[in-house]
């Protein structure tokens, strides 16, 4: 008889040191780690990164490398992110992942669009269309310059590769005034995208869902629920049919159509509960 | 309609319950919202027992709440759940599922145990399986039902506000898990699950810190399964009720192992993490194969034949 093994290779936690904290805006942090298995995440996969004593909670990852150095981004919301955005070089957290399905790679030109730290996940991707030399069209749209992230990466893309890339803000302190949706829609009224790739604030994933299928792009979106298990076996994060962390967290729109009444509308809470987005 | 598995000769009936097959899904996992639950029972589960509800909503515990060890998961997740007065609305959108709905319920006293078996009832399930067992949530769970007298108590005060069957779920950490199975046939279970996950820990060594927030949890998993079919098997012995065997099962071998001791069904939980939902059809397709290759009629008649002198 053969015997099971009854370990996730990746759920395992490995306990890491922080190699890096780079400050993104007054608000996120980028934390850097050694770990092979975040290194060969795809696009759009999360971890859970523990914060010894504090909490475990889900993050996308931002970045990744060959030589096994990894980055998490992550804003300062509540106790754990508090608490993670406070640890210095040297700090232990523990990992868990990669975990779910991440962005496909799919067209010759994307429109990116990015809410927030919602551009976490993006700018992996980002980096990927870049070196498979797909037409990457980013817009990255925050309340205000404050919150914006990564403008140097991606200034430095626009520099080096060509890269279109949009800010706009609600308060107009930088880039154009408004919403990514908007600039967004601005952009398909006058040009054809083969894909839409999106993450962020839920409602503007709904709204960009909605431009995907007024002007017939293909779609695909991260999305976030309350999670705890992380393989798919605890419940928390489901919508509809779908758990986000096995199923997901990046959705097509095939499977989004299935969650519609969900989408930027509803989701279950830590408890279990219905409640509004 | 439901597309849960049927082979003619995997129907079982439990406490007048009759599914299809013998395969459920257990407590604590999936079962918050309606739709996962009808995916599950899409995917084969002869039955769906939901998470457990209990009277008044509750956040469960912050995280890790759910970690991997070396034969298994270490969980505590603390009992989140919505409250059965807002769970009801999952239930009733279960009327069309096909299967068998088993909402697992705790609480703190009889009367909770009651009021929240009694409300789930008459939303629409159609049995009762109380988590006298959780092993890390103080005054409820295990600390209950541990107690022989309080496993009458609570099953009693159940079994006199309706009239569905009642499963009692019992805690392996005990000395003798005969006690609580007497008790709670005794007072008038329709069946016995066993069992639930066992009080373990996991500490991390760099950071000298335990890991699960709640510090202690419940294994679950491969680890588990021998310690769970010795309990079947003495379960078998010692009272007459059917058994709802539960317990590190992976594939049709683990689940035959456990109704040769002595189940009736059994519950399949963490394995969902490996083999997806298709585990509930696989493990039906492979007690089929194993009852033509053993020139059984029906799985009822492997039940509890280890115990065949």
């Amino acid at each position: 008889m053969r015997l099971l093994d009854w370990r996730i290779k990746n759920n395992v936690m490995r306990i890491v040191e922080i190699k890096r904290v780079k400050p993104e805006n007054p608000h996120v942090k980028t934390i850097f780690f050694r770990d092979e298995s975040c290194s060969l995440a795809e696009p759009g996969q999360f971890i859970m990164i523990w914060i010894p004593g504090v909490d475990e909670i889900p993050l996308s990852l931002s970045y990744t490398s060959q030589d096994g150095l990894s980055s998490v981004t992550v804003a300062r919301v509540g106790e754990a992110t508090r608490a993670l955005t406070s640890l210095k070089t040297g700090d232990l957290i523990g990992v868990r992942g990669p975990f779910g399905s991440g962005f496909k790679i799919a067209g010759e030109s994307a429109l990116i669009i990015g809410g927030g730290t919602g551009m976490a996940p993006l700018m992996m991707l980002i980096d990927k269309l870049v070196e498979k030399g797909i037409e990457a069209t980013i817009i990255e749209g925050a309340e205000n310059v404050n919150k914006l992230i990564f403008m140097d990466r991606l200034k430095d893309l626009s520099e080096s590769k060509g890269v279109n890339i949009l800010f706009t803000t609600e308060d107009g302190s930088y880039g154009s005034k408004g919403l990514a949706t908007e600039l967004a829609e601005k952009m398909l009224r006058q040009r054809r995208f083969n894909i839409i790739y999106t993450c962020g604030p839920e409602r503007m994933i709904r709204r960009a869902y909605e431009l995907a299928n007024l002007y017939s792009t293909d779609f695909q979106a991260s999305l976030e629920r309350y999670m705890r298990c992380a393989i798919g076996i605890c419940g928390s994060c489901v919508i509809g049919r779908y758990r986000v962390c096995r199923d997901g967290p990046v959705f097509d729109a095939v499977k989004i159509k299935d969650i519609e009444k969900y989408l930027g509308k509803l989701k279950y809470n830590e408890r279990g509960e219905i409640v509004p987005i | 309609m439901s597309e849960s598995a049927s082979f003619h000769n995997l129907r079982i009936q439990i406490a007048g319950l009759n599914m299809q097959n013998p395969t459920m899904l257990a407590s604590g996992i999936l079962g918050v919202s309606a739709e996962t639950l009808k995916a599950v029972a899409e995917a084969g589960a002869g039955a769906v027992v939901t998470k457990s509800i209990g009277l008044k909503p509750s956040s469960g515990y912050p995280n890790p709440t759910v970690i991997q060890v070396e034969c298994g998961f270490l969980n505590a997740v603390g009992l989140p759940n919505p409250g059965i007065h807002k769970f009801v609305k999952e239930i009733r959108k279960l009327r069309d599922i096909g299967v068998p709905i088993i909402v697992s319920v705790f609480g703190f006293s009889p009367e909770e145990y009651a009021e929240t078996s009694s409300l789930a009832i008459e939303a629409g399930a159609s049995a009762i399986e109380l988590n006298l067992s959780c092993p890390h949530v103080k005054g409820t769970g295990a600390e209950i039902g541990q107690d022989p007298n309080m496993v009458k108590l609570m099953v009693k005060s159940v079994k006199d506000r309706i009239d569905k069957p009642v499963f009692a779920k019992l805690t392996p950490n005990i000395a003798h898990i005969t006690e609580l199975a007497e008790a709670a046939a005794s007072a008038g279970a329709d069946a016995i699950t066993a069992i639930n996950t066992v009080k373990a820990m996991a500490i991390d060594v760099e950071t000298f810190k335990p890991i699960l927030a709640n510090k202690f949890g419940g294994l679950s998993g491969a680890a588990i399964k021998p310690i769970a079919v010795r309990c079947v098997y003495e379960i078998y012995d010692a009272v007459n009720v059917p058994i709802i065997g539960c317990g590190g099962i992976r594939n049709w071998r683990d689940a035959v192992e456990f109704m040769l001791a002595g189940a009736s069904a059994v519950q399949i939980g963490s394995a969902i993490a490996f083999e997806g939902f298709s585990i509930f059809r696989s493990i039906c397709d492979g007690i089929e194969t194993y009852l033509k290759r053993k020139g059984f009629r029906s799985v009822s008649e492997i039940i509890g034949l280890a115990h065949k002198k």
